[in-house]
């Protein structure tokens, strides 16, 4: 198997918490809310999955209980940057830190412990193909990922409730005129953003490297955040930010694997750097991101 | 619908004036809220909560040995945090302390592992010049970028942490790796010309801590009475004003970044010259993400941040006597710190508003 085979048939998978969370994070930001704990929200989520499948709760438990328990932390964050307009900013930090405190205090008796993670389901014909074979043998949580991408751009792009979620994000106050239950939306986006990055969390923990250790997410919460600006609120780029990030995240392996003479640290601060590159490039680009942003980012709403 | 499904939350009204009582009560009743909350989770984990709280919250004042180790921690929390405040009043969010304290500390080490023969009272200032040195060109990094790529500076100045750290690890397990040090990934013990000198004798406090609290006193002059620090504060609380008025955003954005980047890059060299002696691994054990709630908790103020800093100290010095006599994870700290922050940022919204749980509250026409 050569690089680039390499490369693209881990590349979803490593994709995928960044994509479950960025996603989520997507429909928090268009609905007007910034919710910089994502990276907690990982971790925590990351943690009750791991305890849940290692004491033998199976998979789907394991899954459930993380999305439930980052949704139940992310209305705390809501409750007091929505509910108390407190600044958005600090809020979402904090959450972070307790995230990860509370991701650590729960895991510490788990360090160094392993799971078993997910069997790859190969789809007959395609994946018998030469090179790309490879993307087409993934885990159902893979393919579910995918599934909830297209289903949040159809959201966004034909119904009602995207419609809804994208006015609250605009333009709040016209949408308080005309009936919109303005901070109610706002609440379910970040139930909603806080359950995906606890799916995105108990992913890395259960399935990707189904091992505990402190600190695991590593960043991949921020680079999340930063996907969404990449993407320019838009679904699909999002999704190949994701599969960016997924890439260079394999980068560092394939390139150890090729007997490359690269200190591992730069290896491992590549997703870093590019992130802090691609932001530079897509940032600069100021009509861009006026065109595409969301208009009401991060202000609380009153009445 | 909304009403109905949201009656739990209360109804905002402005007040007339904002509160001053409760700008100084609200940090007091976070405190109490956050230890109740806290302590009902180390009984949920098993933990007897009288001894958790005799040994977090009171044995770092009971003697004077720990005090002093109180006041070293103080140190670096309480210079990051002038630091970050002095940005944050400017709505300039910087969050990669931690990368620019480590830098920093890596720019002051560069003289004892390079020249481990030089003596002479000069070295250790160096080191703390070079140190500020360091921070301040990690934080011109964001600042650059934020200014002239447009990017955001909380996800930019984070990364540059993350980066920063496999720096130090791969400075570490490279080429600064003490050659005697049995493989362990630190550098070798500075000279003693390389040490900041000591303050209190029996003690770890040095001289940083004065520098420290005479920075604290500039920092006050700064914010409170000079007009570079009032176009500061205007950019973050009226950006539109302080655009008609002149002050350029773009130098809010690198005075911050500086400023922030030379308090945490000095704080990170008083680290390595003062109580570690060397560079290791640990340098920081996350004192540039405490010192943002320190600054928060402090009220962005220069004289509420010294308190703060002062019991954020105390709060690190607690969690490891807990560990030690009670069992406690060190991880309950964070807890408790994120968990403080968030106590905090629903107290002080008592400052601007008044909170009635009616459903029909008479509301202020904006």
């Amino acid at each position: 198997m050569n690089a680039i085979e390499f490369i693209l048939a881990g590349m979803l998978a490593a994709a995928t918490p960044f994509l479950l969370a960025a996603l989520g994070e997507l429909v928090v930001e268009r609905a007007g809310v910034l919710n910089l704990g994502v990276e907690g929200l990982m971790a925590f989520g990351a943690a009750l999955a791991f305890i849940i499948v290692y004491h033998g709760g199976g998979h789907v438990l394991g899954f459930v209980a993380a999305g439930l328990g980052s949704a139940v932390l992310s209305l705390v964050f809501a409750v007091i940057a929505l509910g108390f307009r407190a600044n958005q900013v600090a809020t979402g930090l904090a959450i972070g830190i307790l995230g990860q405190g509370l991701s650590a205090l729960f895991g510490k008796t788990y360090e160094s412990l392993t799971v078993k993670g997910l069997p790859k389901r190969a789809l007959p014909w395609l994946s018998e193909m030469p090179i790309v074979g490879g993307l087409f043998v993934q885990d159902i949580v893979v393919w579910l990922s995918l599934a909830a991408t297209v289903t949040i751009w159809a959201m966004f792009a034909y119904s009602k409730t995207g419609l809804i979620v994208r006015a609250v994000g605009e333009n709040p106050r016209a949408a308080h005129a005309i009936g919109c239950p303005v901070i109610a939306v706002r609440f379910a986006a970040v139930a909603f953003g806080g359950a995906m990055a606890g799916f995105a969390g108990a992913y890395a923990a259960v399935v990707y490297t189904p091992l505990w250790a402190d600190g695991m997410i590593a960043g991949r919460g921020w680079i999340a955040i930063a996907l969404v600006v990449f993407g320019t609120w838009l679904t699909g780029r999002i999704f190949l930010g994701a599969c960016l990030f997924g890439a260079v995240s394999l980068m560092g392996l394939a390139a150890q694997a090729t007997g490359l003479n690269v200190p591992s640290q730069l290896l491992a601060s590549l997703p870093y750097l590019v992130t802090i590159i691609v932001l530079g490039l897509i940032s600069a680009d100021r009509r861009l991101l006026k065109l595409n942003g969301v208009a009401s980012l991060g202000e609380p709403f009153e009445r | 619908m909304s009403a109905l499904s949201l009656a739990f939350l209360p109804t905002l009204v402005h007040r007339e004036r904002a509160s001053l009582a409760a700008t100084f009560v609200a940090p007091f009743v976070a405190l109490a809220v956050t230890t109740i909350l806290n302590l009902g989770l180390y009984v949920l984990m098993g933990r007897n909560p009288v001894d958790i709280v005799y040994a977090m919250l009171l044995e770092p004042f009971l003697s004077f040995a720990s005090f002093s180790e109180v006041l070293l921690k103080a140190g670096p929390l309480l210079l990051i945090a002038q630091g970050l405040a002095i940005g944050f009043r400017a709505k300039v969010f910087n969050i990669g302390a931690e990368g620019q304290f480590i830098l920093g500390a890596i720019f002051a080490s560069a003289i004892p592992i390079w020249f481990p023969q030089a003596t002479g009272q000069w070295i250790w200032p160096l080191m703390l010049i070079l140190g500020m040195l360091g921070g301040a060109l990690w934080a011109s990094l964001t600042a650059f970028w934020r200014v002239r790529l447009n990017a955001n500076e909380i996800l930019v100045s984070l990364m540059l942490s993350l980066v920063a750290t496999q720096l130090l690890n791969y400075l570490l397990l490279g080429p600064w790796k003490d050659p005697n040090g049995f493989n362990f990934p630190q550098s070798v013990m500075f000279q003693y010309d390389a040490m900041v000198p000591l303050l209190i004798s029996g003690t770890r406090v040095n001289v940083s801590l004065l520098i420290t609290i005479a920075l604290s006193l500039a920092a006050w002059v700064f914010m409170q009475r000079s007009f570079a620090g009032y176009k500061l504060q205007v950019g973050g609380l009226a950006p539109r004003a302080a655009g008609y008025a002149g002050f350029k955003e773009s130098r809010a954005i690198w005075l911050s970044l500086l400023i922030g980047g030379c308090a945490a890059g000095l704080a990170g060299a008083a680290e390595v010259a003062g109580p570690l002696g060397q560079l290791q691994r640990s340098i920081s054990t996350g004192y540039g993400y405490s010192a943002i709630i320190v600054a928060y908790l402090g009220g962005l103020h220069p004289i509420g941040i010294i308190v703060s800093a002062l019991f954020m100290a105390a709060l690190y010095i607690g969690g490891d006597n807990a560990m030690v006599s009670a069992n406690l994870p060190i991880a309950a700290v964070r807890v408790f710190q994120g968990s403080l922050l968030l106590a905090y940022l629903v107290a002080i919204a008592f400052v601007r508003y008044r909170f009635e749980w009616r459903r029909a509250a008479h509301r202020r026409q904006p």
